[in-house]
């Protein structure tokens, strides 16, 4: 029925020194979809969004079990290029963070340190990725100017367009509006329905209302574990799970 | 006695307090105005291109002016990377723990130690033990370690403050550890870095102590590393102190307290770039 | 993935070649001081102020009791002043000056101690001898010298402690109707409290090691002097004036001379280090 997914999560768990921050974990994502994570602070998503690129490694003190497969090939294998991985599953902070440069200097990054230089090249992504999120008329006349002088919401815009200029495949937010004005939170959730027709979106967010208005699928974690996943009208109307039904009541969280 | 009221104690402060301040900006600008006033018209571009005559008596200052940056110069050559290097493998390329604790201590401790027992062991160890003799090169190995703990703790302060969130972007987007150091750390943290460099240098060039002990004191102009040769510290305090010619003497300590000044203000203007990068 | 280990590998052996350098000095310092004072006898070495190195007397108590007393006196101008001045910038100054000021200071820091010497043997030696008495030269002169350039470091560290403390902190005291001054000495200074005494160390630190400028300034006899108008001979002008022609023991008591140093300024360093992690812990940001 379904296509193949294109991350599979199977039995994962990770935990820091001796602490559990996920147990057990299986779920897919499928391409062309937007997966919400919802659930209460310390569930673990951002644990589960951090592994799907392997940002945990640079945890001192980060350990796993079970797999992880891109396209079918575990990403946690020992020949994997985690510096490729990096570049086909994009993650964006819920905080933006420009660096200090330019706003074309950002943009081009990661396309430089992919070995990309040629300036055809890096001018088309560079247009073509602020399209994608919006941006690009408010400012293909200040590229040059410093990252920092945008606002809020044009700086959360801008660090997706940072991770769609290198093209992944894979989208993984983590509470990308917190902090931004409805305006700009809309902007960005108009960007990524359009997205998902050519990437996978795996989106982390503690409001539920964004989870119901702006995702395909929703998944609920709670304490670490995988409580219940379907179809966002389904889990919102009609959730299995008692706990679902009682943290989208407002029971806890 | 009733007591006085708060407002009219602080005036009272205030106007003690200020008068420390004055009575310390005084005295600063008091030692830099009477050195300048004494020797600045003794310098003439003759006297900085020309050697002492009269074990200085006359006679210009340039083999001085020449071993000073042969000795400082080489100094911060030898110390700068190495120390930068030993913070960025100390920040970026480790984890925060005993080890990194109980080398930063070791670091302060060595920033601590006064000079004069860097010039001891510089004398028996490089003049002596390796046979350099009392040469620019002593002096300046030995300076070199006298300013390198310096040196990487200013650096390992600057990488630090660049902030971590930078590096996980840098990471995100599919670079390499070095990539990331070189492109977004460095980048933002070199001003910073720079600044303990340029103050380092300062440090190198007003340093007697030291030289004394390594570089000796020779007037000539040194041909290569391995001559001695005076700084203008050096020649300053030796002229002065040995009543040789006090024109002279006010004339190098003006060249040198430019020197030290101009340092310092280049000093200043990068910590400025550097908090306007990081910010 | 190779090459970044390449590179790991490089930066740990500089590194390493850095700490070895550094450890390779205490190391000798060490190697070459300690033998003499086990053989001298602490008690002789430490207690005793006969220093004849011709004789195979080693009794550094005349140098130590002399590097006390400067320093001391350094250290009640650095903080007199330099506290004053940084309390004046940070409470009492609108910013404009103050960011003027600050850098002025720092500026002003970079005189070489050589200078300084000798400004104190033209115009603070004569001024003493005629108005005070004695030969000028004398603790009182290196005090005030040593107090001069200490004060720079002593301003700096507090301003940057003293700009430090929380701004909510300043606002509350303010919103409860304390002057400025009952917030500073109530309030501020209390919470930059640590940084405070870091100042107050370091300075110390660079008053006992500073050499050049006490050479000119105090006489350098060799006897415990018995008032501040009485010349003085400090531990660091001891090896300096002496190392030029000493050779065997009187070189090895030199390197002792530096041992003890060094040793005084690990203690400063480590009660710096417990001050702070004492103060971080108990009240800085309460």
């Amino acid at each position: 029925m379904r296509a193949q997914p294109k991350v599979a999560v199977r039995g994962f768990t990770a935990s820091f020194g001796g602490k559990v921050a996920l147990r057990d974990l299986s779920l897919d994502v499928f391409p062309r979809e937007r997966l919400a994570i919802i659930g209460p602070a310390s569930s673990g998503k951002t644990t589960f969004l951090r592994s799907l690129n392997r940002l945990n490694d640079l945890h001192p003190a980060f350990s796993h079990s079970g797999q992880v497969l891109l396209d079918g090939k575990d990403i946690y294998d020992a020949d994997m290029d985690v510096v490729q991985l990096r570049r086909r599953v994009g993650m964006v902070y819920a905080v933006p963070v420009p660096l200090p440069w330019s706003v074309y200097d950002n943009l081009v990054y990661g396309l430089k340190l992919a070995g990309i230089r040629d300036r055809t090249t890096l001018d088309g992504r560079v247009e073509a990725a602020l399209k994608s999120v919006a941006l690009w008329d408010e400012v293909k006349d200040r590229l040059k100017e410093p990252a920092r002088n945008l606002s809020g919401g044009q700086q959360q815009r801008l660090c997706l367009a940072r991770v769609l200029v290198l093209q992944p495949e894979v989208l993984i937010l983590d509470e990308p509006c917190s902090g931004l004005d409805p305006i700009s939170t809309g902007k960005v959730e108009d960007a990524l329905a359009e997205l998902k027709a050519r990437h996978s979106i795996v989106l982390v967010t503690n409001n539920t209302k964004q989870a119901a208005r702006s995702s395909d699928r929703t998944a609920f974690f709670l304490m670490g574990e995988l409580i219940e996943v379907g179809p966002t009208a389904q889990l919102f109307t009609r959730p299995v799970q008692q706990r679902t039904n009682d943290y989208l009541i407002g029971q806890f969280g | 006695m009733t007591r006085p009221s708060p407002v009219a104690l602080q005036r009272v402060v205030v106007v003690a307090l200020w008068s420390l301040a004055t009575m310390t900006i005084g005295v600063l600008l008091f030692i830099i105005v009477y050195i300048l006033a004494h020797g600045l018209p003794h310098v003439s571009w003759g006297f900085l291109t020309q050697s002492p005559e009269y074990m200085g008596r006359k006679g210009g200052i340039f083999p001085m002016v020449v071993g000073t940056v042969m000795v400082a110069g080489l100094a911060v050559l030898v110390a700068a990377p190495i120390g930068v290097a030993t913070a960025i493998y100390l920040t970026e390329y480790t984890r925060e723990g005993r080890m990194t604790a109980m080398i930063r201590f070791g670091a302060d401790c060595l920033a601590g130690i006064p000079s004069i027992v860097f010039g001891l062991f510089g004398f028996v160890f490089f003049a002596i033990t390796l046979h350099l003799g009392l040469s620019v090169i002593s002096g300046a190995l030995t300076l070199a370690l006298m300013v390198l703990p310096t040196v990487v703790r200013t650096s390992e302060e600057a990488l630090r403050a660049v902030p971590s969130a930078y590096r996980e972007v840098s990471y995100g987007l599919g670079s390499t550890r070095w990539q990331m150091v070189t492109h977004v750390v460095l980048h933002s943290a070199l001003p910073g870095i720079s600044t303990g460099v340029v103050l380092s240098l300062g440090r190198c060039v007003s340093e007697t102590a030291v030289v004394m002990l390594t570089a000796g004191s020779a007037l000539r102009l040194p041909h290569s590393l391995f001559d001695s040769s005076r700084t203008l510290a050096l020649h300053f305090y030796m002229l002065s102190r040995e009543g040789i010619s006090m024109p002279n003497a006010y004339a190098t300590a003006s060249v040198l307290i430019i020197a030290i000044l101009a340092l310092n203000m280049l000093a200043y203007w990068l910590m400025r770039r550097f908090v306007a990068k990081v910010r | 993935m190779k090459q970044d280990k390449a590179i790991s590998l490089v930066l740990l052996l500089i590194a390493l070649s850095a700490i070895s350098g550094l450890a390779l000095i205490t190391v000798f310092i060490f190697k070459e001081g300690l033998p003499i004072i086990l053989r001298v006898g602490g008690r002789d070495f430490f207690l005793s102020s006969d220093w004849e190195p011709s004789a195979g007397h080693f009794g550094i108590l005349s140098m130590i009791a002399g590097s006390l007393a400067v320093t001391a006196g350094a250290m009640v101008i650095g903080l007199v002043f330099g506290l004053g001045v940084a309390i004046v910038l940070t409470q009492f100054c609108p910013a404009g000056l103050a960011a003027v000021l600050k850098p002025a200071i720092e500026l002003l820091a970079g005189i070489p101690s050589v200078v300084y010497g000798f400004m104190g043997v033209v115009t603070l030696v004569p001024l003493i001898r005629t108005y005070l008495g004695g030969p000028g030269l004398s603790v009182l002169a290196s005090s005030i010298v040593l107090g001069i350039m200490v004060l720079p470091t002593v301003t700096s560290i507090s301003i940057d402690a003293l700009q430090a403390v929380p701004r909510p902190y300043w606002e509350g005291s303010i919103a409860l109707g304390a002057t400025q001054w009952q917030t500073a000495h109530m309030v501020m200074l209390k919470a930059a409290r640590s940084g405070i005494v870091t100042a107050a160390i370091l300075g110390m630190g660079r008053a006992i090691g500073e050499t050049m400028a006490v050479i000119m300034v105090a006489g350098n006899p060799l006897e415990i002097p018995h008032s501040i108008l009485d010349p003085v001979r400090t531990l660091t002008s001891n090896i300096a004036l002496e190392m030029g022609y000493a050779s065997g023991q009187h070189r090895q008591a030199l390197f002792a001379t530096g041992v003890t140093l060094f040793v005084i300024i690990m203690v400063l360093n480590t009660v710096a280090l417990v001050a702070s992690r004492r103060y971080a812990r108990r009240g800085g940001a309460r």
